[in-house]
């Protein structure tokens, strides 16, 4: 009598966790082009994200990185291996809407305004006008653009344009949340204040969030877990666990603190591959 | 928005160019004594089109109306068509000879035959000519912007689970928008001509296209032009008010969003 209880969340590295938000294992991804040339993206992918767990992937630019997030969406399937979600098939957590996304580009709708860019999902989920309007003003307050609620997005600046997706991609408080450079287009400023609220807001809803990002400082500001990847083809270099505290204790003087200098230092040897970057901590970015 | 030197540039300054144009114009009409068959001065035509100003108008309203019901019916119908084309690929397959064939047809050549299916005394046959001519570049580029959809976008109404025929209503469509206003802006000039053009086949008289053939057979070669400046007229109302509606429609699309 093996009962299902004693079960406890299992390792990230175990084959099958059942509670998990994401699990990717041996997944592959080759592109075949024009004339049969292939792209071999991802190679032997394993990645467990536990509900809640704040992940980052970082690498090189055409490491596969948005390829792993499109897996994990099921834009795209993969060529090997199996992709689950709160374990789901990718299809069916995507049907079931178990994700909220946020692309690289924002891919806002020109001819709606930014309240009906950020209501889209609700409408086509068929939530009434009221609980609508209510939910939108919720998130407008969030990001910080309430008095835009009518504007259109060719009248916003990009920063702002790609807040309006992170409220968009919000909107149905999903348990996951796929982030695909969500914030390379903001000055530094507005970054580091995204950056804080991100963290408030997964705080406050729980929600686990598979973030890519070219920046080291902000993967380690914002995650539980920095997967650091290395060139095509894609394959997960390491995998550093960081522990700076709960969202509560990630603060705004966390960046000038020993412990995360120490974790952006380690993550930039990961990166560069073995040979240990001399003085820890001067370089920031 | 627009500043007053760029007000200048795009009205006032093709108006005076227009003047000179015209002044010149009656100045070689004077000098070298041209008859009035080959072409009359704009004062003659000026003044027959003052003189006549109620039957141009009311010649006018005919065409025009014709006009306006087949852009009306061309246009939805060729709107409409391009979206079950884009949803359903059989028939755009299927679809897509046929579109060449009616194409290539001179349309205004249907007329009479027209005028013999629903009887010479009704405008529906000149209705129809201009919705057939209107139909095709309005098919043509709807389908074609119908096919333009980001992929940033399909991607999100994957994301969704939209149906086709949400996604066909949220980011299909209204993104196709400055495409299909390309087709109604070529069709509403088409709409005029082939209203215009399809009167000199028969039919009822009363339009601007009779008003003018009948003028010209009777030697009235003044008030002939003055009917033609009349057409002239209607085709730039038809086209500056489809181009207002669209810079209207579309002041919010641009592509970095
Ligand atoms: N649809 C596709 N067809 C063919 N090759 C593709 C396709 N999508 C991605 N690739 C290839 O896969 C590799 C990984 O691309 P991907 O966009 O995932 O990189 P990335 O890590 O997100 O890069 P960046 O940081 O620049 O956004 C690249 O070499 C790219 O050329
Ligand atoms: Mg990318």
């Amino acid at each position: 009598m093996s009962d299902a209880s004693d079960i406890t969340t299992a390792p990230a590295t175990a084959p099958v966790v059942p509670d998990a938000a994401v699990q990717v294992s041996g997944v592959d991804k080759i592109f075949t082009g024009k004339k049969k040339a292939t792209v071999t993206a991802l190679e032997s992918i394993d990645l467990t994200v536990a509900p809640g767990e704040f992940v980052s992937l970082i690498g090189p630019s055409g490491c596969g990185k948005s390829t792993l997030l499109r897996l994990i969406a099921d834009l795209d399937t993969p060529s090997t291996g199996t992709v689950t979600v709160f374990g789901k098939t990718a299809r069916q957590a995507r049907i079931d809407q178990e994700y909220g996304i946020a692309f690289q580009q924002a891919g806002l709708l020109p001819w709606r305004t930014v309240t009906g860019n950020i209501e889209l999902p609700l409408e086509l989920h068929g939530v009434g006008g009221a609980a609508r309007k209510a939910r939108v003003s919720e998130l407008l307050a969030l990001v910080g653009l309430s008095d835009f609620a009518e504007s259109y997005p060719d009248q916003l600046s990009g920063g702002m344009q790609q807040r309006v997706a992170i409220a968009r991609a919000l909107a149905e408080s999903p348990r996951l949340l796929l982030m695909d450079e969500p914030f390379g287009a903001l000055d530094e400023m507005t970054r580091e204040r995204m950056q804080t609220e991100l963290v408030r807001i997964t705080g406050e809803t729980g929600a686990a969030v598979v973030f890519v990002t070219h920046s080291i400082p902000e993967a380690v500001y914002l995650s539980n877990r920095v997967v650091v990847m290395s060139p095509r083809p894609g394959r997960i270099r390491d995998v550093l666990t960081v522990s700076l505290g709960t969202a509560q204790e990630r603060t705004e003087e966390l960046r000038e603190n020993e412990a995360f200098f120490e974790n952006v230092s380690k993550v930039r040897e990961l990166l560069h591959g073995e040979a240990p970057v001399g003085i820890r901590g001067v370089e920031t970015r | 928005m627009r500043s007053s030197a760029g007000i200048y540039r795009t009205v006032l300054a093709p108006v005076l160019l227009g003047l000179v144009a015209l002044a010149l114009w009656q100045l070689l009409v004077v000098a070298f004594d041209i008859k009035a068959f080959i072409v009359p001065g704009p004062i003659a035509i000026g003044t027959e089109f003052g003189a006549n100003l109620s039957t141009v108008l009311q010649g006018a309203l005919v065409t025009g109306g014709n006009a306006l019901v087949g852009l009306v019916i061309g246009g939805v119908t060729g709107i409409l068509f391009a979206i079950i084309a884009a949803l359903v690929r059989v028939i755009d397959e299927l679809s897509a000879a046929v579109v060449a064939a009616i194409a290539v047809v001179p349309i205004v050549a249907l007329a009479p035959v027209l005028y013999t299916m629903f009887g010479a005394a009704a405008e529906t046959g000149r209705q129809l000519v201009a919705a057939i001519a209107v139909f095709i570049p309005v098919y043509i580029n709807t389908l074609r912007g119908l096919r333009q959809v980001r992929p940033v976008h399909r991607d999100l109404m994957r994301v969704y689970a939209a149906s086709a025929w949400q996604t066909t209503r949220t980011v299909t469509v209204p993104g196709a928008l400055p495409f299909i206003f390309t087709g109604l802006r070529i069709a509403s000039s088409l709409a005029v001509i082939s209203a215009l053009i399809a009167e000199y086949f028969g039919g009822p008289i009363g339009g601007l296209g009779k008003s003018i053939t009948s003028a010209a057979s009777g030697s009235n070669y003044s008030l002939a032009w003055a009917y033609v400046l009349g057409a002239i007229i209607v085709g730039l109302v038809f086209y500056c008010v489809t181009l207002a509606i669209e810079k209207i429609a579309t002041r919010h699309y641009s592509p970095n969003t």
